[in-house]
């Protein structure tokens, strides 16, 4: 009996997540069976999925066909180190999120927990058949199930008007994009008839024909993963999800489109061009400074999330931009940092941004708010929640020693050597860029402050977050879990590039693993030693240890006593929870700042006010200067093409018959 | 890692931990002098120290663990910074451990949790202080980390160490950039340090104030540690201005001379600097928190302009 192969065992774990949906729909309305049996086996076969990926890295390529689909057309299926790698980062994430899961859904919330049961599993088994999928036919395919049966998890809570408007923009933008991905592929393909990833990797493009592929495939992977201008639908899609699905879609889904652009334009495009990097940089650049300036001024707990992730988004473009100039120069050592920092802040990405979307739903578990200026003091109520968010906060923000500042690193020191480009002005603007990286470093900060110090410090807002409850222990389960992940991806970091230098390699040719492998696991030297080096536990251990021995001595020559008082506050008697800073009243100075980088509604209060209030609304200038014109001009046009619908069946046979004749006198034998 | 590089890291933290204090109190000193106010002792920071840490803890009634952890933490940030910062040599068993970027990072790190814990009793100042400290941080940070660039494009390194042998021992150059970064350096370090045209360290001006606003709650050991913090945190940017741009003087390798003489030499150097810091105070006044935008900015503006000419008139020095 052969052995069983990787990409056999993912697709038995695919078919596991299948069944596992239908076996939701045995009982619908039996919420222990599904939460309590369910959850935990697909968090089961997650796991199974992140090992066999990480038992692949680093072996050859495996292929497999699947006789399903239209007859002549297979499913061509092909296993490698790129698509390995995400399926880790898959597999390993949907353990924490179905975990939580387990424990997260009630009874009452809209969809029978069933269904929501088959939805969630469909979308975790096409994610993964996008990863695995070999030819235009089996991608598209799995994308649209991924497509639709997220806009289903979307719109889970359908009762209300918002979340299913949320969901339709939801499913255009998918659309649109996947309209851009099919016209990339079929570029790609340039009329061979041959629709396999292997047909279009043989086929040599002319610089035109291969640049319109790759714009194509950057607006249509570009819609999915939330890039400028296509952004729109991911702060409304994200907040209306509950929250392991908006987890699901912000740590993982966004992934699948960096994949795709990973796979279109190092794998299948062959030969990349250098302006494909600036374009792809300058939207990374302008979408991060976009995503973190709305997520600074944001009153909903998970629309900041949900900016904060078009904020890494764009970060991700910026990466994969820098990567794309060193490739197309063949300059392929620093193109291996520059993808190696992609990589990385995928994996890091996925880990704190899940986790900190499963805290979002223990909060609204346990408050039923969303809103920021409802919520405070919860660190009292709820101190695991608390405690794991701070991690998440904490690498989110690109803070040593924990995940983000890894990735963000490796980006800054792959910058640092973009002055070595062999172009008139390229080598001195890319390091400028830098600059904007930092920016957003410094405001993501600013956002996380405001996210953690709202929610979880500070007197409690309103009277009933007094009965907060702390998240109940599967959902702890689900949370020790992501924020291990983004520990070890902080503390770790020689050991991870080890495991997903593969995919570099593979893409490239050239990776970093040799490298970082001579210093020793504690250490990471991209380059060497005496360029740049980060030893996160090294760094780690210095802060604990000058933390522990202080303690001690302080405790040892003076005394540890400690009473307990109200609060000083310049003397201040009148203490009030609405004394403190609001969601926005945090963040003014920001909108101060960048005043016009926003569409503001604000009124003020005046003396004369019976009952004064102030209020601001912060809008999206896109909305205004891109989507309504468009919507306006559709609305338009489909006026005018209602003139032709007379509704009288005798016009409708006047202009067949008049088509016919025109066809007539146009089309020749 | 041999012996004598593991004392003289060793050495330097001690050095650090005990150094910090009498910086700020020379700076308090010339500040006085200055202003034709009478001066307080040069050790005046020691004795307040001394008395925090025996006084009780006050702890109101709605703070949490983390308000009493982060005085720690950023105690632990401050003494990693100040040992991978080479003040008397480069020959630092730690310095591997953080580059400069991650030195930005260890200042970020505590600059967050002393923001949250700001904002832990949720009183209307602490809250105000965590906003304007954030506020200042996110100007300052980008700043720095290009100052940091345009060093580390000379170098072809962003270690600390390898930055300060490169400037101090090599042939020496005139490196038009290094004279905007640090100018650039200048204003981030005032800002970072809540130093005069951005904060006052002695206001007690509920309305102006940031660094104090933030701390209004603390008091006893978890005061005593911040405050140490604090002058770590004068004494850090002051060791890494000095190392970037001042490097001569900083012993190289483990030569037993070369620390004793590197002794000195700092201490020259840090009573210069902190007399030319009380000049500048002085000479200027707090500017309101919606002008500290304008000051980073140009900062920011310095330290880009510092790395176009690296990149446009230098070359490949």
């Amino acid at each position: 009996m052969p052995a069983l192969l990787p990409i056999d065992a993912l697709l038995i774990a695919a078919c596991a997540w299948l069944v596992l949906g239908i076996a939701g729909l045995v009982a619908p309305r039996n919420l222990r069976f599904i939460s309590k049996t369910l959850f935990p086996l697909g968090a089961l076969v997650g796991m199974m999925v992140g090992l066999v990926a990480l038992g692949f890295l680093g072996e050859s390529p495996e292929v497999a066909v699947l006789a399903i689909g239209l007859p002549d057309l297979p499913f061509h299926l092909r296993l490698d180190n790129l698509a390995a790698v995400f399926a880790l980062l898959l597999g390993f994430a949907s353990v924490g999120i179905s975990i939580f899961a387990a424990g997260y859904f009630r009874k009452g919330e809209g969809t029978a927990p069933g269904l929501m049961c088959l939805q969630y599993h469909i979308f975790l088994a096409s994610m993964l058949m996008v990863l695995l999928a070999d030819d235009a036919y089996a991608f598209m395919v799995a994308w649209e199930c991924m497509a639709l049966s997220s806009f289903f998890l979307v719109t889970t809570d359908h009762r209300h008007a918002e979340i299913r408007r949320a969901g339709y923009l939801y499913l255009l933008i998918a659309h649109i994009g996947a309209i851009a991905i099919l016209l990339s592929f079929g570029v790609m393909s340039s009329g061979s008839g041959d629709y396999s990833f292997a047909g279009m990797r043989a086929q040599s493009l002319s610089p035109f024909w291969g640049s319109a592929a790759f714009l194509l495939a950057l607006l249509g992977f570009g819609a999915k993963a939330g890039l400028l201008p296509v952004h729109v639908w991911l702060p409304e899609a994200h907040p209306a999800a509950p929250s392991p699905v908006s987890a699901m879609m912000s740590g993982v889904m966004l992934k699948t489109a960096i994949y795709g652009l990973l796979r279109v334009s190092f794998d299948l495009l062959a030969e990349p061009l250098w302006w494909w990097g600036v374009v792809a940089m300058s939207i990374g650049l302008a979408t991060a400074v976009f995503g973190v300036l709305y997520s600074t001024v944001q009153s909903d707990m998970k629309r900041l999330l949900a900016y904060s992730s078009i904020e890494n988004i764009g970060l991700l473009a910026v990466g994969i931009g820098l990567t794309l100039i060193f490739h197309a120069y063949r300059m392929e050592s620093l193109a291996a940092l520059a993808m190696t920092a992609v990589l990385y802040h995928c994996l890091a990405h996925a880990g704190f941004k899940s986790l900190l979307f499963l805290c979002t739903g223990s909060v609204l578990h346990a408050t039923r708010e969303r809103s920021l200026g409802k919520l405070g003091g919860l660190i009292h109520r709820m101190p695991w929640v608390a405690w794991l968010a701070l991690a998440g906060v904490i690498a989110s923000a690109g803070l040593p020693p924990l995940s983000g500042f890894v990735s963000e690193w490796l980006l800054l020191q792959s910058f640092l050597f973009s002055p070595g480009l062999p172009h008139p002005w390229l080598n001195m603007v890319v390091p400028v860029a830098a600059a904007v990286v930092a920016l957003v470093a410094a405001l993501a900060g600013f956002a996380m402050v405001k996210f953690y110090g709202i929610i979880f410090l500070g007197q409690m807002r309103e009277e009933n977050l007094k009965d907060a409850h702390d998240a109940g222990p599967w959902e702890r389960v689900g949370l020790v879990w992501l924020a291990g992940l983004t520990l070890a991806l902080g503390v770790l970091p020689s050991t991870v590039i080890g495991f997903i230098d593969a995919a570099t390699r593979q893409l490239l040719g050239t990776g970093l693993a040799d490298k970082v492998r001579e210093h020793g696991w504690w250490m990471l030297a991209p380059i060497s030693p005496e360029r740049a080096s980060y030893e996160p536990l090294i760094f780690l251990a210095t802060i604990a240890a000058a933390v522990l021995l202080g303690r001690q001595l302080v405790r040892r020559l003076y005394h540890g006593r400690l009473r307990r008082s109200a609060a000083w506050d310049c003397g201040y008697v009148f203490q009030s929870a609405r004394a403190q800073d609001t969601a926005e009243g945090f963040s003014q100075p920001i909108r101060r700042i960048f005043e016009p980088m926003f569409r503001m509604e604000r009124h003020f209060p005046t003396i004369r006010d019976e009952k004064p209030y102030y209020s601001v609304k912060v809008e999206d200038h896109f909305w205004h200067w891109l989507y309504l014109p468009v919507a306006r001009l559709a609305e338009r046009g489909s006026r005018l093409i209602t003139r032709l619908q007379g509704g009288r069946i005798a016009i409708y046979l006047l202009y067949s018959f008049l088509t016919l004749i025109v066809l007539l006198l146009v089309a020749r034998p | 890692m041999n012996v004598f590089g593991f004392l003289g890291q060793m050495f330097a933290i001690a050095l650090a931990l005990l150094l910090a204090p009498l910086l700020t109190g020379w700076v308090n000193q010339c500040r006085a002098w200055l202003q034709n106010r009478s001066a307080p002792p040069l050790l005046q920071p020691y004795y307040m120290l001394h008395k925090l840490f025996l006084k009780d803890v006050v702890l109101a009634h709605g703070a949490s663990p983390l308000f009493r952890f982060a005085p720690f933490v950023v105690f632990g940030c401050m003494v990693l910074a100040c040992a991978i910062i080479p003040t008397l040599s480069t020959d630092l068993p730690l310095a591997p451990a953080a580059d400069t970027i991650a030195l930005v990072g260890v200042f970020g790190l505590a600059r967050i949790f002393i923001a949250l814990a700001a904002m832990d009793v949720g009183t209307s100042f602490g809250t105000l202080g965590g906003r304007r400290e954030m506020l200042i941080g996110f100007l300052a940070e980008p700043a720095l980390l290009m100052v940091i660039f345009t060093t580390a494009m000379i170098s072809q390194s962003t270690s600390v160490a390898t930055i300060v042998e490169t400037l101090a021992h090599r042939d020496f150059i005139i490196y038009p950039s290094l004279a905007f970064a640090g100018i650039a350096f200048t204003f981030v370090s005032f800002a970072e340090n809540a130093r005069v045209p951005v904060d006052n360290p002695a206001t007690h001006l509920e309305l102006t104030m940031i660094h104090e606003a933030m701390i209004l709650e603390y008091s006893g050991r978890h005061l005593a540690l911040i405050e140490w913090a604090a002058s770590l945190k004068l004494y850090a940017y002051s060791c890494l201005g000095l190392a970037l741009f001042f490097p001569w003087g900083i012993a190289e390798g483990d030569s037993f001379l070369g620390l004793l003489l590197a002794i000195p030499v700092l201490a020259i150097k840090l009573a210069i600097g902190g007399a030319l810091l009380a000049g500048i105070e002085t000479i200027n006044a707090k500017v309101r928190i919606f002008r500290a935008p304008e000051f980073l900015g140009t900062a920011f503006l310095f330290a880009v302009l510092g790395l176009l000419v690296r990149l446009l008139l230098e070359g490949r020095v």
